[in-house]
């Protein structure tokens, strides 16, 4: 047995050296490269959920909310909700996406309105409340996955926007998967260029297939309700209302 | 690379395993919370809206 201390040390070249510190190089890109993924699927999520959460309290606080008069009164036709440049300016409230999804809608749709607050309003369509297509974009993943479930619709799933003005409350109606180049699903009249609107529609676009850009996802609703802030929520949503202005 | 940044940090070996785990941990930090997100804006991946030729 050699006597700890003596034992020869094995000569290393300075090509081997050479290699061996190329070889770390590569291994330390790998992991970086791992860490990215891990940070656009995983970290991304924190950071824009936080962000969210915030976005959604403050606009909440200037918003005033009269309590809930039932669901049965009639409000007569929506009035269409104002929406200043740059700004958020309502709240989504989805039950189908979970029973306490209430994110943020913001003008814009640049990379600087999704990665942060989440869904974006296509500036150059219509707002809620007027005739034609009412269109926004989320992230399916990453950032916060505000649309991950956009894919689960179901016949009679209701959408809720809260404004300034009230709430509006679409249904659901179909699904369709287009190419990413298909703008004219954001049409007043989805694919029929130049045709005259007779309802407001919500559409809603994101990824598809999940963790891919490859395609997009197109959700159509259509308006079907209507309550002033003065009449409170609708029945559905009240306790999850109450439970954000609160926040 | 790494075994002579390790030999090189001073103190005992306990030590020296500290200051090892602090700087990997600087080092993802920074990549997470400056590298990462500079380097998302050249990253097509995650676009999730329509071709913008708007009406």
């Amino acid at each position: 047995m050699t006597p700890a201390g003596t034992r020869p040390r094995r000569k290393i070249s300075v090509g081997q050296r050479l290699l061996g510190g190329i070889g770390e190089i590569f291994i330390t890109l790998g992991i970086v490269l791992l860490l990215f993924v891990a940070w656009e699927l995983w970290w991304t999520n924190i950071d824009a959920n936080r962000t969210q959460g915030e976005v959604t309290a403050q606009f909440a606080q200037q918003l005033e909310v009269g309590s809930s008069t039932g669901d049965d009164e009639d409000f007569g036709p929506a009035p269409i909700a104002k929406i200043p440049d740059g700004e958020t300016f309502g709240i989504f409230y989805i039950p189908r996406f979970g029973k306490d999804f209430a994110h943020p809608v913001t003008n814009g749709v640049g990379m600087d309105v999704l990665n942060s607050v989440g869904i974006g309003h296509y500036p150059d369509t219509q707002a809620p409340g007027e005739l034609g297509n009412f269109a926004v974009a989320a992230h399916r993943q990453t950032h916060g996955q505000v649309f991950w479930d956009i894919d689960k619709f179901k016949e009679g799933d209701e959408i809720y926007l809260q404004t300034n003005e009230g709430f509006y409350t679409y249904q659901w109606r179909s699904t369709e998967i287009v190419d990413p180049s298909q703008g004219e699903v954001l049409l007043p009249v989805p694919h029929q260029p130049g045709a005259e609107p007779s309802t407001s529609i919500l559409t809603m676009t994101s990824c598809h297939p999940p963790f891919t850009t490859r395609m997009r996802i197109i959700a159509y609703s259509e308006l079907v309700s209507w309550r002033p802030a003065s009449a409170g929520p609708p029945a559905a949503i009240a306790e999850l209302v109450a439970k954000t202005m609160k926040n | 690379m790494y075994a002579w940044i390790f030999k090189n940090l001073p103190g005992p070996l306990w030590f020296r395993l500290i200051l090892a785990l602090g700087l990997i941990l600087t080092a993802v930090l920074l990549l997470m919370n400056y590298v990462f997100p500079w380097l998302s804006q050249y990253s097509p991946w995650t676009e999730s809206t329509i071709g913008m030729m708007l009406l």
